[in-house]
């Protein structure tokens, strides 16, 4: 399943939408960088709750697929600017990352 | 034959640009061509020790080689040195202060990645004079 449909399906709000029809292969819920760098894996759709710039760093370097901000939390301004620099897909979710976890489960298994 | 070198020095407590040497590597890798897990691998290693350069030691120099068989990644900085090498290689061992683990660093996860995604690590550290780290990845022929 892409991004876009993940998006879409998950009701996500879209704050850097660089590349819609890439695929999302798992994904990963973290807070901690080291351990998402380490763990996350390539193509995987990334829930966290943290929002500054290093988000886009971690993001790039693992190369996940698309960023999910959990319980209404909002990039902020230099997170979007990089976003926006590395190509990378940022969405924001009003629901924890346990209820986004569990949904994206049942729409890719 | 070294195919490529590159150098950056790093900022200390710049987390704002924290990352950015990292991702330079991983896009050079990349237009060599280099199998995708070895730049993944190399983009993690370089990362963390990019990103303890920037939290403990006001920066450094990062050199990378780039050779056929393998990529070089050598850190150096005039930190304060680690003073228990065998304590700052344990999992969740960090001296990070609050305000950076609130950045969602300190976890303690930067030396055991560094040794868990490269083929050898070396740390050479002398406190009150500095640290450097060689890392080596392997580029299966």
């Amino acid at each position: 399943m892409t991004v876009a449909e993940v998006a879409k399906n998950l009701n996500l709000t879209c704050h850097v939408a660089a590349d819609g029809k890439r695929e999302v292969e798992g994904g990963y819920v973290g807070d901690l960088l080291s351990w998402v760098i380490g763990r996350a894996g390539q193509g995987g759709a990334w829930v966290t709750i943290m929002s500054n710039p290093n988000v886009a760093a971690v993001a790039m370097l693992a190369d996940t697929s698309m960023i999910i901000l959990a319980e209404g939390v909002q990039p902020d301004e230099t997170l979007l600017a990089k976003a926006k620099q590395h190509r990378l897909n940022l969405y924001t979710a009003t629901e924890g990352a346990y209820e986004l976890a569990w949904r994206l489960h049942e729409l890719i298994g | 034959m070294e195919k490529l070198h590159l150098h950056y020095d790093v900022e200390g407590n710049d987390f704002i640009a924290a990352g950015e040497a990292s991702g330079q590597v991983k896009r050079a890798l990349r237009q060599l061509g280099i199998d995708f897990e070895v730049i993944r691998r190399c983009a993690i290693c370089m990362y963390e020790g990019e990103i303890n350069m920037v939290v403990h030691a006001d920066g450094g120099t990062a050199d990378v080689m780039v050779e056929k068989d393998k990529v070089t990644i050598i850190l150096e900085d005039r930190g304060p040195g680690i003073s228990d090498m065998e304590l700052a290689m344990q999992e969740g061992y960090s001296t990070a202060s609050q305000d950076v683990r609130e950045l969602g660093f300190g976890a303690g996860m930067g030396l055991p990645n560094m040794k868990k995604y490269s083929d050898s690590l070396e740390i050479n550290s002398e406190v009150g004079k500095g640290t450097k780290v060689t890392m080596v990845i392997h580029i299966p022929g």
